[in-house]
């Protein structure tokens, strides 16, 4: 059958296009702009190579930052997935307790994220925060402000409380999706408790768990206002993440040219460690060899 | 293998049930011969899939007893009464191949390698599943998945019975005939009690020896699917079985001659003794009816005729009852007036709906 072919239908996309470019390509364009080239304010431009990528690459202070975003984000990671599937996992599956549960995991989602750092940094303090109080007053040293170890352990415990029922929500889906009859199947196949997770359950959970982890990873690589509120990075750089760091360069510094290249260095790791995530996950064994 | 008997068995998913409404199965005893095909045949909503799982324990019922060759099973969880079921959609373990599928509940009831291999292997054989042993179970077509399921309750030597949920529900219909032949010929090779829940009687009439029609809860015949057709005990068996279902219609019945409106009909049997203040219905089926232009019988006005194939369902109106009539593919329509003829021996009598057996 022949098709009729009319390039006109792509002025269609036009409007389209234009939005895209104005939202998003112009602004990033600027970014790869200012990368390569060096000014010293009064619109003075000087074309700088791919030195300022080049100085990036080799500086400690970016290798720091990297690392601990890394740590970060492996931490945040480890701790709620899996602690979301078992929440999940106990939560009720009819009844008034469904209701209830949501809505109590869905709080902390709803909690603007400079607020829930300020609830942290008052909970945690040790004159007045009821967290920062009671650890003191039990025998723990605790301060967050001076103690790297304390620090890092408020972050985390911040995401986690935070993030953690996003995690919950989506296996929660995946496992209300499964037909009543895989439970009972594997009743009557005699499976154990563990089967019925490692072989229906977890199966059947692997969808929204690669968007879980996903989200869960882009987010914590990019985390912010909560650390930037709760311990401003520190103490010392014990707590600047890549995106604190790259605030500090380009509105603290106003090194326009080096922060530009640190941008699009961020977002090509985020990228790449994204479509690593999925390979990895969405990776059948199956598919490659065929039906054979 | 067992013969399973339900004794007074009723269940009620309310805590508390207080009149019939309330029980989803109201009370009822059966008993399932040893090696029997059996279908529970009936509409959506009726009882069947309830029955289904107190038998398989998945549900306690509220009351009665489950038997399986005598031993009181009512509370034996699940897993130790060695039933197997297919369910309406099929249900196989995504990540494991079809032998693990079927090596499965072996492997947790701890038999050997060897004997669970030599099991699976001539289980894989009887389903036609050898050639896809090794494949991943995901990637199969729906009715193979079916198999699976089946073969993972064929698989057990001691599996008691093997209850069929409405199994053949996302299965193409061309291979809806091969796989209910296919289940046919199992039961006649494995001779284990099977259970065939369907809301189709096509389906329930080739499975089944004994079809067990259900219907609000309860059971209103057991028969061989001959005499569910010839003689059915309630006037929902005389409209859910066949196509078109039995005619039913309102009547006076005095000794042997029934009123239906204003024609007589006779009646191969006497009626000396209805119960009084119920509602007396007379059944005929369209196939037991001839068409005649004039004469004695009911007067109807045909107002379609149904071509389908072998025979013609001509649709009328008898004063202001809907009638179907089954005629013959040569037979000729006498035109838009005619008198339907029943057999006499084949009319049934109904006191509120159930058969009343007549006196000679």
């Amino acid at each position: 059958m022949d098709k009729p072919f009319n390039n006109r239908a792509w002025f269609l996309v036009l409007p389209v296009f234009a939005l895209v470019a104005f939202s998003a390509i112009l602004p990033l364009m600027t970014v790869v702009n200012y990368s390569v080239q060096d000014t010293f304010g009064s619109n003075v431009f000087f074309w700088a190579g791919t030195d300022w990528y080049v100085q990036l690459l080799n500086s400690e202070r970016f290798h720091q930052a990297l690392g601990r975003q890394l740590m970060f984000s492996a931490i945040v990671l480890i701790i709620q997935i899996p602690l979301g599937v078992v929440i999940a996992l106990c939560m009720p599956r009819k009844g008034w307790g469904v209701p209830v549960c949501l809505v109590l995991m869905a709080l902390p989602l709803l909690i603007p994220w400079n607020v829930v750092g300020t609830i942290w940094q008052v909970f945690g303090r040790g004159d007045i925060g009821l967290l920062g109080y009671t650890l003191n007053r039990m025998g723990f040293s605790y301060n967050y402000v001076n103690d790297v170890g304390d620090a890092w352990l408020t972050i985390i415990a911040m995401d986690v409380w935070h993030w953690t029922s996003l995690v919950v929500l989506l296996a929660y889906a995946g496992l209300r999706s499964i037909p009543e009859a895989y439970y009972h199947a594997a009743q009557i196949d005699g499976a154990s408790r563990w089967s019925v997770f490692r072989l229906i359950q977890l199966p059947k959970m692997k969808h929204v768990l690669i968007i879980a982890v996903l989200l869960r990873f882009m987010d914590s690589f990019m985390i912010y206002t909560e650390p930037f509120v709760l311990t401003g990075g520190g103490p010392g750089n014990s707590t600047t993440f890549l995106s604190i760091d790259l605030v500090k360069l380009a509105l603290g510094q106003f090194d326009l040219g080096p922060a530009a290249a640190m941008s699009i260095v961020y977002f090509l790791v985020i990228l790449l460690l994204s479509w690593v995530f999925y390979t990895v996950m969405t990776n059948d064994p199956d598919r490659q060899g065929g039906a054979a | 293998m067992a013969a399973i008997t339900l004794e007074r068995l009723a269940h009620s998913y309310l805590p508390n049930p207080r009149s019939d409404a309330d029980y989803a199965l109201k009370p009822l005893d059966i008993t399932w011969r040893d090696g029997g095909a059996y279908a529970l045949l009936g509409p959506s909503g009726c009882g069947k899939t309830t029955l289904l799982n107190i038998i398989s324990g998945l549900v306690r019922p509220s009351a009665g007893r489950v038997l399986f060759d005598g031993t009181d099973v009512t509370h034996t969880p699940t897993e130790s009464r060695n039933i197997a079921q297919v369910f309406q959609f099929p249900v196989v373990y995504d990540t494991m191949s079809v032998y693990e599928n079927l090596a499965f509940p072996l492997k947790n009831r701890g038999l050997s390698r060897s004997a669970t291999d030599a099991r699976v292997r001539e289980i894989a054989e009887m389903l036609g599943l050898t050639s896809d042993l090794e494949r991943r179970a995901a990637r199969l077509t729906a009715d193979a998945k079916q198999k699976i399921s089946l073969g993972r309750g064929l698989v057990r030597a001691d599996t008691n019975a093997i209850l069929f949920d409405e199994p053949l529900t996302v299965i193409d219909p061309l291979l809806k005939w091969e796989l209910r032949a296919h289940l046919k010929q199992l039961h006649q090779k494995v001779g284990r009690t099977m259970i065939y829940v369907t809301h189709d009687q096509t389906e329930a009439m080739t499975f089944a020896d004994t079809v067990v029609v259900m219907y609000d809860g309860g059971v209103v015949q057991i028969g061989t699917p001959a005499e569910l057709f010839l003689r059915p005990a309630h006037t929902f068996v005389g409209y859910f079985i066949g196509s078109p279902g039995m005619n039913v219609l309102p009547a006076r019945v005095e000794g042997d001659v029934a009123h239906v409106g204003g024609t007589a009909i006779k009646l191969a049997r006497g009626y000396p003794d209805l119960p009084p203040g119920q509602r007396i219905e007379i059944g005929i089926r369209p196939e037991d009816m001839r068409l005649k232009a004039s004469g004695e019988g009911l007067p109807i006005r045909i107002g379609r005729v149904d071509d389908i194939g072998r025979i013609k369902i001509a649709r009328a109106r008898f004063e202001e009852h809907d009638i179907n009539v089954v005629v013959p593919e040569d037979a000729i329509i006498p035109g838009e007036t005619a008198k339907a003829v029943p057999a006499p021996e084949r009319v049934h009598v109904y006191a509120d709906g159930h058969l009343v057996e007549g006196a000679a």
